[in-house]
């Protein structure tokens, strides 16, 4: 019987893993009374679904269809005017559910914070481009990588990848070295479906040669026809250097010395 | 270049030099060749640097052209995305006969150690090539070498391209 291979996530994993390997995680720590990161806190309000602090930064969770709303106060109000990063995590497998998170940064007291919502894999975000402008790439390229639909984008569009790529490299389910329509994509479109046959397959051990493949080898000093059978050896070939065949003006102007 | 000179009283003394169509015109050929301007990734800073004057290309007849029209080789340089090859391959189909291409560098030949969903494993697999230039990045040095290699190739061919029987024929 075939070995079960879980199909929801297909990303490379070790050959070994230790047994005994704790995977290293941050510390989280209450936001304390007083401090930017409580004030912050206070002023989100009802908004705020969970808060904790982790390597100096704030972690607010809250509901994905108030993003915009939450945004647009902590710009306004508590002085986060860049938002740095903006992206995306597959968490499907585990929880069938994308965590979208939003860096942002407080350029007045040098504190950043972070904005987390989760979505079910049907569901649309809003944009916030209205909010931050540099969200515009941001959620270009997480609708491309995840597939994430953002409402009210103004140019929602592949931004990394082809118009006409199909699926979305980011999503666990996608693997490494690509799915079919990927390892054929650019024979596909410059020679049309009917030249696989002639390219043939991807090399993806590209420290493999083949000693008797005269179709895509030839060892200089070698050379043999295109696709010639040369398991018995080949002949020697020599090089003609440009050297062999020029002329000796000493001996061609002895020769017409003599003539004359 | 002569390898038989005759009857100079006929000719005034004028000096004559036989040779085949072949090593004349191969003759011009490897000596100007004239590689596109056009680098994909990390490779085309080496590339630029044999093409600056302390590695000098010129002094071999090499003459970097802005335009696949008057290009006689091709050196892919660098990394060569999916998304890309496209294009590739247009400014190839868009250089005159005869045009020869250089695979310069570990990436151009196999994809290198990019071995992903959105890189093309080997420029073979879209364009004929008749050098692969092995190197992360290869030297200017390297480049050169190829170049001469290239020279070579050429002075061995015929003068008329279709009895040039090319390595990738599938591709042409």
């Amino acid at each position: 019987m075939r070995q079960y291979r879980p199909k929801d996530n297909v990303q490379k994993k070790a050959y070994h893993t230790d047994r005994f390997y704790q995977v290293p995680t941050q510390p989280r720590f209450e936001v304390q009374e007083g401090s930017h990161f409580d004030d912050v806190v206070k002023a989100l309000g009802d908004l705020c679904k969970e808060a904790y602090v982790s390597l100096n930064q704030l972690v607010v969770y809250i509901d994905a269809t108030t993003n915009k709303e939450t945004l647009t106060l902590l710009r306004d109000e508590c002085a986060y005017a860049q938002c740095s990063e903006l992206s995306a995590i597959d968490y499907l497998a585990q929880d069938g559910e994308f965590e979208i998170f939003y860096q942002l940064l407080n350029l007045s007291n040098a504190s950043r914070m972070r904005v987390k919502c989760r979505i079910k894999p049907e569901q649309a975000i809003e944009s916030v481009v209205d909010v931050y402008k540099s969200a515009n790439f941001a959620e270009r390229e997480m609708y491309d990588m995840f597939g994430i639909y953002v409402n009210n984008h103004p140019y929602l569009k592949r931004i990394l990848m082809p118009e006409d790529w199909q699926g979305h490299p980011l999503l666990k389910t996608y693997p490494l070295q690509g799915d079919e329509f990927a390892s054929w994509y650019e024979v596909d479109k410059i020679f049309g479906k009917e030249y696989r046959d002639i390219i043939g397959p991807e090399n993806r051990d590209p420290a493999r040669i083949d000693r008797y493949d005269t179709k895509r080898f030839s060892r200089v000093g070698y050379e043999v026809p295109f696709g010639a059978d040369i398991s018995e050896g080949e002949k020697p070939n020599p090089i003609e250097y440009s050297e062999t065949v020029l002329v000796d003006y000493n001996k061609s102007s002895k020769q017409l010395d003599e003539k004359r | 270049m002569a390898q038989h000179q005759v009857n100079y009283a006929s000719t005034a003394g004028l000096p004559i030099a036989l040779t085949s169509v072949d090593k004349l015109v191969n003759w011009g050929r490897s000596n100007s060749l004239w590689p596109l301007t056009y680098g994909l990734a990390c490779c085309a800073i080496e590339m630029m640097a044999s093409g600056a004057s302390r590695y000098d290309f010129d002094r071999m007849g090499t003459i970097f052209r802005a335009s696949p029209r008057q290009a006689d080789v091709m050196i892919l340089a660098g990394t060569l995305t999916k998304k890309h090859a496209e294009f590739a391959r247009r400014l190839y189909d868009q250089m005159s006969e005869p045009k020869w291409v250089i695979s310069m560098g570990s990436c151009a030949n196999t994809g290198g150690m990019f071995n992903t969903y959105s890189i093309v494993q080997g420029v073979d697999r879209i364009v004929p090539v008749d050098i692969y230039l092995p190197g992360c990045a290869p030297r200017p040095e390297t480049l050169q070498y190829a170049l001469m290699m290239l020279q070579k190739k050429i002075r061995r061919e015929s003068a008329d391209m279709k009895k040039n029987q090319k390595q990738n024929l599938r591709l042409i």
